[in-house]
């Protein structure tokens, strides 16, 4: 095993407030990794410092041995990695398949003239996305409803397609930001078997999950943030009784 | 059963009856005993071509990227003086300088919305509106001294095309007429491709644009060079259609009516525009009689207009994809997610490698790359 992400001592601040002070961790390829911690520990702010989102004041994105630090986000999406947002951020007035197209978009190559005059090549690549679109509805189970528009989806079924949109990036690496949220029981249960499915395509998931049933299920490793910092990294078995932790999530008892 | 308007070739019927009916109007209106032979019912048409042609250019920024721009007109000057200046100093025919008139009004637009581009909504439309009034008073002032100033340049030539002279109402209604005829099919043809959609992404979300891969900044400097290219183009058939042009026909209420053309027949949308076009410049001449009241009752419908119906009166419509055939084609389909660790799910059999689609360009690396460089 490799490493395919390393973040090495990330530092960002807003204004006073430190979000994420000297994070470093690394990703291992094909695992599962779950970030994990209080809220306002800083886990949106990283997954929003890798994608390019955010600028760092200080340190280092590396991703599979190249430096991505102040890269922009299109970039990093066409160097292989995708993600998906904690408040879902689909094209809510466009249709289910035209939200999963704009995931194969940097993956085609018409430019402008090729797509005013509609020739061959823009035909033949306009009908293999559609294809690969289709795929990745169906991988995540939304083929059905290709022609609904995504406002018109149920919550859980948005998130889904947020995933099947990420997927059509074609990526390496996968950053989901509280897949979980908002779904039942049920539809979480399916959801570890599809995050299961996208690490056995090849695919490293880097996920925020406040479900600890699902991060303690699915994810091979877990690094736990508070007040921007690592606290502990590990199986989840040691994470479990890690007294850091439980520390951070239940509080200090008083001495 | 379907709407009529989601069946799949209405787009094209429509569009080849309405041009069909635009191209017998000419005939029409010259029999029907009109005062002149119809040629001012000709001439309107053609004032509603030339700003139908203006709408469609800024629709692409308006409409289709979302992007807010009340300066409009600049563009349309910028080409409109290229063929102007061209034609009366270096008597080059109208037709040469039709591109080289879309490229100034395109090189133009690049060197003043690039810095400007991380403006959102109404920011950008301030600005927008200080670049028309700018290049107006530029034109006014006679910087540099090629302009004319007020007086504006006259004498400009008539296009010529294949030695045949475009000269009455009724030759440059098939002039301008059939340059938008091209310019829609052409939009439609943009509008349902990858460029089209990414506009469209752009202006829904960008963040989430860009978080898919989309060179957010880089369509939204597109959209405003292939509107500005268009918007000189038309410029060009202003000039030559005039003879005359001053920068009065380039103020700022020019781009505000361009603006309420887009949102008032419905924006994005191509006949939607086209509507507008109709209804901003042919109804009030249709109602001239009513005198200065017009505008006041114009002003009135305008209001009415947004209050019941903000999406405009042609709104767009949805693309049309034929993927019904790969509906259930794959497995784990139908809604239902796979069990735990089900095999159905390698990359391997789920999708073939060689079904992928092979789309040249950078791929992330794959496992074995990362191996052979460790």
């Amino acid at each position: 095993m490799s490493t395919i992400l390393s973040l090495q001592n990330l530092i960002k601040t807003f204004g006073g407030l430190m979000a994420v002070a000297g994070v470093s961790f690394d990703v291992e390829d094909h695992s599962i990794v779950g970030l994990i911690g209080p809220n306002g520990a800083g886990k949106t702010t990283v997954f929003n410092l890798i994608t390019g989102n955010y600028r760092p004041d200080s340190g280092t994105v590396i991703f599979a041995r190249r430096g991505i630090t102040n890269m922009p986000t299109h970039k990093i999406v066409q160097l292989g990695i995708a993600r998906t947002f904690q408040t879902i951020r689909l094209f809510q007035e466009m249709s289910v398949l035209e939200n999963v197209l704009s995931g194969c978009h940097c993956r085609m190559r018409a430019g402008l003239f090729a797509s005013m005059f509609h020739t061959p090549g823009q035909r033949k690549e306009e009908r293999l996305a559609v294809q690969r679109a289709m795929r990745e509805l169906a991988f995540v189970g939304l083929d059905e409803q290709y022609t609904n528009l995504a406002k018109n989806l149920s919550y859980g079924n948005q998130r889904l397609l947020e995933i099947a949109r990420a997927l059509a990036t074609e990526p390496s690496f996968l950053i989901l930001d509280e897949p979980a949220g908002g779904m039942n029981t049920q539809e979480t249960q399916d959801l570890m078997g599809l995050i299961r499915a996208i690490r056995s395509r090849g695919i490293t998931v880097l996920l925020i999950e406040h479900d600890m049933h699902l991060v303690m299920e699915v994810c091979e490793k877990l690094v736990v943030l508070e007040y921007g910092a690592v606290i502990a990294e590990g199986g989840p078995e040691e994470i479990k009784t890690n007294p850091q932790v439980i520390k951070a999530y239940l509080g200090a008892e008083d001495d | 059963m379907m709407e009529l308007t989601q069946q799949r070739y209405f787009s094209l019927v429509s569009g080849a009856v309405f041009f069909a009916f635009m191209a017998a109007l000419p005939l029409i209106l010259s029999n029907i005993g009109l005062d002149g032979d119809g040629r001012y019912h000709i001439g309107v048409l053609n004032d509603i071509g030339l700003y139908a042609l203006l709408g469609l250019s800024l629709n692409i920024i308006l409409g289709d990227a979302g992007l807010f721009s009340m300066g409009h007109g600049a563009f349309y000057a910028m080409g409109a003086y290229t063929t102007a200046m061209l034609n009366t100093k270096f008597a080059i025919p109208i037709l040469y300088t039709l591109p080289l008139a879309g490229c100034v009004a395109a090189f133009f637009a690049f060197l003043v919305t690039m810095p400007i581009l991380r403006l959102r909504g109404d920011y950008l439309l301030v600005v927008t509106i200080g670049i028309v009034e700018i290049v107006r008073i530029v034109l006014t002032n006679d910087v540099g001294g090629a302009t004319g100033g007020a007086n504006g340049i006259a004498n400009i030539a008539r296009p010529e095309i294949f030695g045949y002279r475009i000269i009455t109402p009724t030759q440059f209604f098939y002039l301008i007429w059939g340059f938008v005829a091209v310019t829609v099919v052409v939009f439609y043809a943009l509008n349902h491709s990858r460029f089209g959609r990414a506009l469209n992404y752009v202006k829904q979300d960008e963040l989430a644009a860009a978080g898919n891969g989309i060179d957010t900044y880089r369509y939204k400097l597109m959209a405003f060079v292939l509107g500005a290219f268009w918007a000189g183009m038309a410029g060009t058939l202003y000039a030559s259609k005039m003879k005359f042009i001053s920068p009065e026909a380039f103020s700022f209420s020019e781009s505000v009516l361009l603006f309420a053309i887009v949102i008032l027949g419905g924006a994005g949308s191509i006949p939607g525009v086209i509507l507008g076009a109709f209804m901003l410049i042919g109804l009030p001449e249709l109602f001239r009689e009513l005198a200065d009241a017009r505008m006041m009752f114009f002003g009135l419908a305008m209001v009415l207009m947004m209050i019941f119906r903000p999406q405009g009166f042609l709104p767009t419509r949805r693309r049309r994809y034929h993927a019904k055939q790969e509906v259930g084609k794959f497995s784990c389909a139908a809604g239902s997610l796979c069990p735990l660790d089900n095999p159905v799910f390698t990359l391997d059999s789920h999708v073939p490698e060689q079904d992928l689609p092979l789309f040249d360009g950078p791929r992330p690396l794959r496992d074995t790359e990362l191996d052979e460089k460790a």
